[in-house]
């Protein structure tokens, strides 16, 4: 009998019986405005957050905190990064990038939970392996919790998929938190009108 | 309403002023209350230690020393928690009957005012099994509606002024045959909780069951802290000599 | 056989470790109930989480082939391993084959079960893991003495010597940010040249054939997003059956392991990447047999937090490595006498009964009380000494017997009283080691009683 055999016939062997799954409500909250619970929870992420009508202020921010040396990916249109997602072949190519920015695809108010896709990153680790990712999320979309976001993620399709909720971060030392462990140093989300 | 007084056996032998006060207590509140004269113990030691098959017996005998009661009072947490268990296993209606002091005085007593005085700092020791398995008071774990029957009894107590500690409801360490069989872990966590009292000025360590406060007092005495032990009971029935 | 009380006593001695490690979990402890105090609907989730989970073992066959049919549809390939020997053969079979020269590891209590980090260094592979933590413990050799902060009980004294000597930091440096920065250059040169990333597996989906990663880190996706060969090795308990659950899941796993409201990566992975190959480990060792244990099989509701340990008293003054059992604190002296009650025979007697742990269970597992009912089987099964068989044998005889309990309880107290100290406080007396006993009253209550009551 092969090991899968025997697993499952000792399962079907010592299982329990019954026990239907219950019913999950969407345990909605109290009407607090979600992007202001969605800033809280950002920030004890370790995470930033800038509200913005305009795509200038990210140019601006831009322009502010990285120089032209660095090196920077976008994938959102209209902010030009100097690296070319569509010329890079291998992620390993990707190591010294310096700044990413992403568009989120929705956020979660309560943990600041934002979803990515590979639909919308190219490489599955382009979040991770760049210095600072900045995220880019509009208002409306911006759930109240984790059951309404599974509500609203449609995993049909989706190779990989990641809620980044803040920088990388540790505290294996002595519970001491340290901000960028292996992944991105900073996270700097723009919650747009 | 007929009350059986249930002693616990260590009460009985190293703590009689317990066993007094709780008496005078139901009796000062108007109850009749009897001591039936061949209880002994409930059989928690050897349950805990995994020899809870040696115990029948004594579920048995103490059906039979309690059986013509309606209600069974007891001051212990921790052996009420072992004989509602054990009861309700035999199916024996005492299974509802039997209460730890503080909860007959709360929830079926409905007591509103008790005339006692004591005018010294206390810190109160949440027994464990009181706590999490009678659910006296809501543990500090859960997300549910704070209630406190010991300390809305020794809320009513005059001058008393209850202070608040940083864990207010870790385990002492006792046990059982914990205490021994876990020496240095058991002495180690008993010491860290009286450290806690004394940071935040108890005179007086109380709770629910003496068990725990035998521990506490062994570990306060050999360390030679001035800090005092006492049974709710005394508190509630007005002993306020603290010796 | 291990003794918890003696490697406890060991681990008492060091009073200013004791203190730190007790107060920097009971830290994480305070954070989980603040985190769970903010959800109104906390105790609610934890009935949901414990009733899929309920769900899951009643239905744990088919839901592995569920997944299993749903993962290769994904496009990966998946393994049954019956035991941990066969897991590490598997993941070394596989190494193998693709000519893997370097390879990445996050964090996975299951691989530390079946001590695949052994094994693979036995076939002569330099394992890596990733996480700061188990790096840290790797270097030091130690296994892990906490499930989630596995390097809780090591100072950054020790962590600043460990990689001066590994990784080249500065001699005497302590600073968590130096150290932590030297970490991520040491661990890039990894990632980057890594062919192969192995992972554990917080939840897998039946209904999808994905699983999911939680970590802080990154480490995980930095491995896994990167190398060509993607392992991802988990118990079989790990099935959920929808991705819906994971809301109830998420929300609680993080809250009860740091307080956080949600790991800052909480990653899906679903289809191997491009160019690469995706492989899934299930591992049942010793998970089959806990099934059919009426009393313990919900022990394999647990989703690994670690909440249990920050709020065990007896865990948090005594560390981790006195269980001697991958998986220390409350769950692990469940587990661990399921699969050898007489080696670990001690682990369900190093607890109060507190119930503390019972409360804190994101999924509801009756800690405590499996723990209480451990005892009673290990004594069943004879794994107890022959001198606490006699003496509870003898107490119960005396408390079988009124009178004669009643007379003993006599000759107890008058011993008490009249004797020198020496006869009381002795190395036979436990108690009296740091403790007085308590004072011997001339008359017992029922003495009092009698004269009292009935006179």
């Amino acid at each position: 009998m092969s090991s899968r055999e025997e697993i499952l016939e000792k399962i079907k062997k010592n299982k329990p019986v019954g026990a239907i799954l219950p019913v999950i409500p969407d345990f909605p909250g109290d009407g607090e405005e979600l992007e202001k619970i969605f800033e809280k929870s950002l920030i004890k992420n370790s995470g930033n957050l800038i509200s913005t009508n305009s795509i200038n202020d990210i140019h601006e921010y831009i322009n502010k905190n990285y120089s032209p040396a660095q090196k920077i990916c976008s994938l959102i249109k209209g902010i030009e990064g100097n690296v070319d997602i569509e010329k890079i072949a291998d992620p390993h190519e990707l190591k010294d990038l310096d700044l990413v920015i992403l568009k989120g695809e929705f956020g979660v108010a309560e943990n600041a939970a934002i979803w990515l896709s590979e639909n919308t990153m190219g490489f599955r680790v382009l979040p991770f392996i760049t210095q600072h990712l900045i995220m880019v999320l509009s208002k409306k979309d911006l759930v109240e919790n984790m059951h309404l976001a599974y509500k609203k993620i449609n995993l049909k399709n989706v190779g990989f998929g990641v809620f980044i909720a803040g920088p990388s971060k540790t505290a294996d030392i002595e519970q001491n938190l340290v901000i960028g462990a292996h992944g991105s140093r900073s996270l700097t989300v723009f919650l747009m009108n | 309403m007929k009350i059986g007084l249930f002693i616990p056996c260590y009460v009985d032998q190293f703590y009689p002023q317990v066993g007094i006060a709780t008496l005078q207590l139901l009796e000062k509140l108007g109850l009749e209350v009897n001591y039936p004269l061949n209880q002994t113990c409930c059989g928690q030691p050897m349950a805990n230690s995994g020899f809870e098959y040696k115990g029948e017996n004594l579920i048995k005998m103490f059906e039979e020393n309690f059986q013509k009661y309606q209600y069974v009072i007891g001051p212990s947490g921790s052996c009420v928690m072992h004989l509602k268990e054990q009861l309700s296993h035999v199916k024996s209606h005492l299974a509802d009957g039997v209460f730890e002091i503080c909860e007959f005085l709360t929830d079926i007593l409905n007591v509103k005012e008790l005339p006692s005085e004591f005018p010294y700092r206390v810190g109160v020791h949440s027994s464990c099994h009181g706590l999490r398995g009678l659910r006296l008071a809501t543990p500090s774990e859960l997300n549910e509606n704070p209630s406190d029957k010991p300390g809305t009894l020794l809320k009513m107590i005059k001058g008393i002024q209850l202070v608040d500690l940083n864990r207010k409801d870790e385990c002492c360490g006792f046990g059982g045959t914990f205490a021994v069989s876990e020496e240095a872990v058991s002495v180690k966590m008993g010491t860290d909780r009286i450290r806690d009292h004394e940071l935040n000025g108890a005179e007086v360590i109380t709770g629910t069951d003496m068990s725990c406060l035998m521990h506490l007092d062994g570990l306060l005495k050999r360390q030679k802290k001035n800090i005092r032990v006492m049974h709710i009971t005394e508190i509630l029935n007005g002993n306020n000599e603290v010796k | 056989m291990v003794s918890h009380a003696k490697n406890a006593e060991k681990f008492t001695k060091d009073l200013e470790k004791v203190d730190w490690h007790d107060a920097t979990l009971w830290g994480a402890r305070s954070k989980r109930d603040l985190a769970a105090k903010s959800i109104p609907e906390w105790e609610s989730l934890r009935t949901l989480a414990s009733q899929i989970k309920e769900n899951v073992l009643a239905n744990l066959d088919e839901y592995l082939l569920e997944f299993e049919k749903n993962a290769l549809l994904n496009g990966a390939e998946v393994f049954w391993a019956k035991d941990g020997e066969e897991h590490n053969k598997i993941v070394g079979d596989l190494l193998v084959k693709h000519n893997i020269n370097n390879l990445v590891k996050s964090k996975s209590i299951l691989t530390e079960e079946c001590h695949l980090n052994q094994y693979l260094e036995d076939l002569g592979y330099d394992v890596v893991d990733t996480d700061l933590g188990e790096r840290i413990i790797q270097f030091a050799k130690q296994p892990p003495s906490h499930i989630v902060t596995p390097a809780i009980h090591v100072k950054k004294e020790e962590i600043g010597e460990l990689f001066h000597q590994y990784i080249g930091t500065e001699k005497g440096a302590t600073d968590p940010q130096y150290l932590t920065e030297a970490a991520r250059g040491h661990l890039r040169e990894k990632f980057l040249n890594a062919e192969a990333a192995i992972t554990g597996v917080n939840f897998a989906i039946a209904e999808n054939g994905g699983f999911v990663v939680c970590t802080n880190e990154g480490n995980a996706d930095m491995g896994a997003n990167l190398a060509p060969i993607q392992i991802a090795c988990m118990g079989i308990e790990k099935l959920i059956p929808k991705a819906e659950h994971l809301g109830v899941f998420l929300r609680l796993l993080a809250r009860s392991a740091t307080g956080q409201s949600i790991t800052n990566y909480t990653s899906h992975f679903f289809t191997p990447k491009k160019n690469g190959k995706l492989y899934i480990v299930m591992v049942d060792n010793g998970r089959t047999e806990q099934l059919g244990r009426e009393d313990f099989r919900n022990s394999l509701k647990c989703i690994r937090c670690g909440a249990c340990m920050n709020t065990c008293p007896v865990y948090r003054k005594s560390g981790g490595y006195s269980y001697g059992y991958t998986i220390p604190g409350p769950i692990g002296s469940v587990l661990a006498p399921g699969r050898d009650d007489h080696e670990y025979a001690s682990l369900p007697f190093a607890s109060s009964l507190c119930g503390s742990c019972t409360n804190v269970c994101p999924v509801k597992i009756d800690l405590h009380d499996q723990l209480y009912k451990w005892r009673q089987q290990i004594v069943k099964n004879g794994n107890v000494d022959q001198s606490k068989k006699w003496s509870m044998q003898m107490a119960t005889y005396i408390f079988e017997h009124p009178k004669l309990f009643r007379f003993m309880g006599k000759t107890a107290r008058l011993f008490m009283r009249l004797s020198p100290r020496f006869l009381i406080y002795n190395s036979l007396n436990k108690w009296g080691k740091s403790r007085e006993l308590p004072d011997s009253p001339k008359q017992s209550f029922r003495d009092w009683y009698i004269n009292h009551k009935i006179r």
